[in-house]
């Protein structure tokens, strides 16, 4: 993965909402991701999370007023002086809250509301509608009004306008928030298959470690502006005494294998196990 | 004693479309009862619980609380009752500060001034919203203003709290502050109702739960039920938490509700004894 380029950098980033005399969103952020990668944000409320994830579209520094540092390179852009618009070719965003982003009367409106702000043809436009709504589950609802859907079938939408640009980087804050258990688990599934079968890289924030745990191939853990730990899910849950320091959960599996070796020292070997799987798989023939 | 809240083979019809949102529910509440609803968007679930409220009438059968058949009674006159926390708390919150906010229910309610002001102390001090009270609502963070959402209605005192995802978008640290404030509204002697997918707030705070499928209530149970039953799982697209789903994989007898784990302190005793 080393000699891989990375498609997202991030070098030496501070970000100051309002200016410097307040307190940094972003500190001294280093961080690079590998095209394909499926990177998870974990942190509490206010860690950064979204800020990080606003300076890989551009969005921070061009159109959010505040103090900025360093440089942020994305597929050889550097976002400092590429316009927003630019950026939504590769980079797709998709927020916490549907209502916020729908806003046209039917389905079909609101995929192609991006795309001609994008400058894409009619032609294209009907050609990647219906495609785009196949990959996310709502194939046929064209028509439908966007407000009539549910939770899950709105941030399907969501995630569909973001594709209908045609973005290499799919960036998703705390998408299932808002949404019931099978809305949660459909949008977990698109996310799955884009980053598996096209190769898209996602950058996802949540807070269910469990879920990210078994989907995500990074993780990477922010608290008070700055990046404390990235690295593989079962890397970064092997740090039990800071993930606890800093509020975080771990797996329930995770937490069961570190209670278990300090009852009895020694008598787990790390790395613990991360996933419901490899923990069955650990612990089937000691109970 | 008689059960708080009281259901009597209810039904509900939206007029709209005619479409029935509650078959033939019966089931009894009692007084300190920690209660999760769950089942998916459209299963009837938010329809139940606004019976309670009296946001909703019974279209046949009866609901009562406290004793008192809720089909005559206005919503204010059940406001003392029970008190409902929005999942979203900008639906909820109107006043400039949260002092102000604190202060509405109870005034509007008719408490006398001088025990509203003590109602806000205790909400304030049950709450820790000590630094809060003189911003106003939205300026407050997400997790802080739906404790605030939280704290209005607890000026109320009602003997009955419905709170509506109680955890949504919250962070661990806030999450387990919301578990121990319904812990502690328990203890004061509320019965507490959580709807709420919060599958870690249904193990190891609630103790009963309803599940809601297709406007019918399909099952009345434990947690440890209502986890290890396959069907009912799969049907309401539910995970149980993590080493629930752990303890039903690796458990020998299957027979042995014992087996089934909550928490991770379960389990971790279930495999050391």
């Amino acid at each position: 993965m080393s000699d891989k380029k990375p498609v997202i950098e991030f070098k030496e980033v501070s970000f100051w909402y309002g200016s410097k005399n307040d307190k940094p969103a972003l500190k001294n952020i280093n961080l690079k991701i590998h095209e394909g990668d499926y990177v998870a944000l974990l942190g509490l409320n206010g860690a950064g999370k979204t800020t990080l994830q606003l300076c890989i579209n551009g969005v921070i520094p061009n159109s959010i007023m505040g103090e900025f540092e360093g440089e942020v390179i994305v597929y050889g852009n550097d976002t400092y002086d590429t316009p927003v618009r630019e950026m939504a070719k590769n980079v797709g965003v998709v927020f916490d809250n549907p209502e916020f982003q729908l806003s046209q009367m039917s389905v079909a409106e609101e995929i192609a509301l991006g795309m001609e702000n994008l400058g894409f043809s009619y032609l294209e436009m009907t050609e990647t509608i219906p495609e785009v709504l196949e990959i996310v589950g709502l194939e046929g609802l064209e028509e439908r009004s966007p407000f009539g859907l549910s939770g899950g079938q709105q941030q399907r939408l969501s995630i569909a306008a973001a594709l209908a640009m045609r973005p290499k980087i799919l960036v998703m804050d705390e998408p299932t928030s808002n949404v019931d258990p099978i809305g949660k688990e459909e949008i977990f599934a698109v996310a799955e298959q884009l980053n598996r079968e096209k190769n898209m890289t996602v950058i996802m924030a949540e807070h269910e470690v469990e879920v990210m745990a078994a989907y995500a191939d990074i993780l990477v853990v922010m608290h008070e502006g700055e990046i404390l730990l990235n690295g593989t899910p079962e890397e970064v849950f092997s740090n039990i005494d800071l993930i606890k320091k800093l509020g975080l959960r771990m797996p329930q599996v995770t937490e069961y294998a570190h209670q278990l070796n300090q009852l009895n020292p020694g008598s787990i070997k790390k790395p613990y196990p991360v996933t419901l799987e490899s923990a069955v798989e650990r612990f089937k023939d000691t109970l | 004693m008689e059960p708080i809240i009281k259901v009597e083979n209810l039904w509900h019809i939206y007029p709209t479309g005619n479409v029935t949102a509650l078959r033939d529910i019966s089931l009894d509440i009692n007084r300190g009862e920690l209660v999760g609803v769950i089942g998916q968007n459209g299963s009837g679930k938010t329809t139940l619980v606004k019976q309670f409220v009296g946001l909703l009438k019974p279209t046949r059968g009866k609901v009562f609380i406290d004793g008192e058949d809720t089909a005559p009674l206005k919503v204010q006159e059940l406001a003392a009752k029970v008190g409902y926390v929005y999942q979203n708390p900008n639906h909820q919150l109107f006043a400039r500060t949260v002092q102000a906010e604190l202060e509405f229910g109870p005034t509007n309610l008719g408490v006398p001034e001088d025990e509203v002001a003590e109602r806000v102390e205790q909400a304030i001090e049950f709450f820790g919203l000590q630094d809060l009270r003189d911003l106003h609502p939205y300026r407050i963070g997400f997790p802080l203003r739906k404790l605030v959402g939280m704290a209005s209605i607890y000026t109320m005192k009602p003997d009955i709290f419905i709170l509506d995802e109680p955890t949504t978008g919250q962070d661990n640290v806030t999450t387990r502050k919301v578990y121990r404030l319904i812990g502690k509204l328990r203890d004061e002697g509320a019965t507490v109702l959580c709807v709420a997918h919060d599958m870690i707030l249904l193990a190891e705070v609630v103790e009963r739960m309803l599940v809601m499928r297709d406007s019918e209530l399909i099952m009345d149970g434990t947690p440890r039920q209502v986890f290890s039953n396959d069907e009912i799982m799969a049907s309401t697209h539910l995970t149980p938490p993590q080493i629930t789903s752990f303890s039903l994989r690796i458990r020998k007898d299957k027979q042995n509700l014992g087996d089934v784990v909550l928490s991770v302190n379960e389990m971790v005793k279930l495999a050391t004894n």
